[in-house]
């Protein structure tokens, strides 16, 4: 039982997501002497900034005529810097409790990864939901999943002497092609056309192993499965000139890139109002006191899903934060321009 | 008082008859065409698209279903998949190389596959049809 609280990652707030939205309350908060935890599904900071559109110009923040998505985040991160978050990449938040009252929040957060936070606020910064692999649309594929379907590959070992099967033309294809050949009795890499979206040398190491034998490349796509008890025995290729034909197969990994899905914070008991959770325009805190929503994800009268609006929205947000966390405090409203406070926190003065 | 709420009710009325024959008030170029898409299910719906907006646009604005554009037309998610009807392919043309890149995460592809977010509307596409996929994301 002590062992279960020490293991827990105390901290004032919990952020879930690191978009925009998430990233700019780092900052708000910050300013207030709250310390934040930020957690995402995603490899790195950003979200739809990064995942969707790295490359693509951005023309309506304020004071940046324009800029992408990717120099955006680097610009975010270069700003909260000084507040010295923790990241938590890779991680999705499942179950969020409450453990305290209206007056004195308290939660109690636990990850897929098992981690364990203890927060005193949490901001739900999640934008569309969290970005989930795309499950084609295969009858009873669910039912494989986690077994003998994966949309990412957590142990090598569980692909030894498999037949396996890997669709997709990307990146992530194109890896998990040349890194399970050498394990897998067999491998077969099935594509829609012999174009591939990836990394020029993973391509040619590809198209070597096929030219060798060594692997299998089809063009086509997988239409149906069978099998027993979430184990698969066979996967039907249906070919780009419309011949079928079943291939021996225990392993299926289907790369379709990502999808937002609302996920486990549907689950959270908090109100929501098609996938979208509602606030008030004072604080931006849900139905459950303690908990805020800012950005894409919250709904609210005359709510537009800009960036610049998930700023306002940390800031003000943050306020509210600062009276549960330091309730005998006074917030005194401070320019960072001029308050030696403020600037010192962000390490200028 | 009576006369000014006749020549407001008759000016509506122009409007809506400009509307309806896709023409500017006043006469002109269309401005918009009708568009119908076809859910997987088999129903048809058919709306107006502003000539200069994307088919993408146009399904978002008349609550088109089984339409997710999830990335808001960057060409960056393959949530707008759609079959163009084999007498339209000609006029809406071929994917780009981006798009084709893209479609690469849609499913159930097929020749006459495209991101509507990367279809223009134009005035020669008056009647473009086109069909939804049942599943996008």
């Amino acid at each position: 039982m002590n062992q279960l609280k020490e293991a827990a990652i105390e901290t004032d707030v919990v952020i879930v997501g690191a978009g925009p939205a998430g990233l700019f309350s780092v900052f708000e908060l910050g300013l207030l002497d709250i310390k934040a935890h930020v957690i995402d599904i995603l490899p790195r900071a950003g979200g739809q900034c990064s995942e969707l559109y790295p490359e693509k110009p951005i023309y309506d923040i304020p004071g940046l005529p324009v800029c992408t998505g990717q120099e955006l985040t680097h610009n975010l991160l270069k700003q909260i810097e000084p507040f010295r978050a923790t990241f938590h990449f890779n991680e999705m938040v499942e179950t969020l409790v409450s453990l305290g009252t209206a007056e004195k929040p308290a939660f109690r957060l636990s990850t897929d990864t098992g981690k364990i936070f203890h927060a005193k606020v949490v901001f739900i910064a999640a934008g569309g939901g969290s970005f989930q692999p795309k499950k084609p649309p295969i009858p009873k594929i669910e039912s494989y999943e986690g077994k003998s379907v994966f949309y990412a590959v957590r142990r090598m070992e569980d692909f030894r002497d498999k037949n396996v099967v890997i669709v997709g033309g990307g990146d992530s294809a194109l890896d998990w092609t040349l890194n399970l050949q050498p394990v897998a009795k067999s491998l077969t890499l099935v594509h829609r056309r012999d174009q591939f979206r990836a990394a020029p040398h993973s391509v040619s190491a590809m198209q070597e192993l096929a030219a060798a034998g060594k692997i299998a490349f089809r063009l086509g796509q997988i239409t149906a499965v069978e099998g027993e008890d979430g184990e698969l025995m066979s996967a039907m290729l249906k070919g780009n000139d419309g011949v079928e034909e079943k291939l021996a197969c225990e392993r299926l990994m289907p790369f379709f890139g990502l999808t937002m899905k609302l996920g486990p914070v549907a689950d959270w008991g908090l109100q929501l109002n098609e996938n979208l959770i509602p606030v008030d325009t004072e604080k931006f805190e849900t139905s459950h006191p303690g908990i805020f929503a800012v950005g894409d994800i919250n709904a609210y009268p005359g709510k537009l899903k800009l960036i610049l609006s998930g700023f306002h929205e940390a800031a003000l947000a943050s306020q509210k934060a600062h009276r549960y966390i330091y309730p005998d405090k006074k917030l005194l409203f401070q320019y960072t321009t001029s308050s030696t406070n403020l600037q010192k926190k962000l390490g200028v003065s | 008082m009576h006369e000014e709420e006749t020549g407001v009710m008759a000016k509506m009325s122009f409007e809506d008859a400009a509307t309806r024959y896709g023409a500017e008030p006043g006469g002109g170029a269309p401005t918009k065409v009708n568009i119908t898409f076809i859910d997987s299910q088999g129903q048809a719906r058919t709306v107006e698209g502003e000539i200069g907006s994307t088919v993408m646009e146009t399904a978002r604005r008349n609550d088109i279903p089984e339409i997710a554009a999830e990335c808001g037309g960057a060409c960056a998610c393959a949530t707008c998949h759609v079959y163009v009807d084999d007498n339209w392919t000609e006029k809406t043309g071929k994917p780009s190389q981006m798009e084709e890149d893209m479609l690469d995460f849609a499913f159930d592809v097929k020749p006459n596959s495209r991101l509507c977010c990367q279809i223009t509307v134009r005035p020669e596409l008056e009647g473009l049809v086109v069909t939804t996929p049942a599943q996008q994301g």
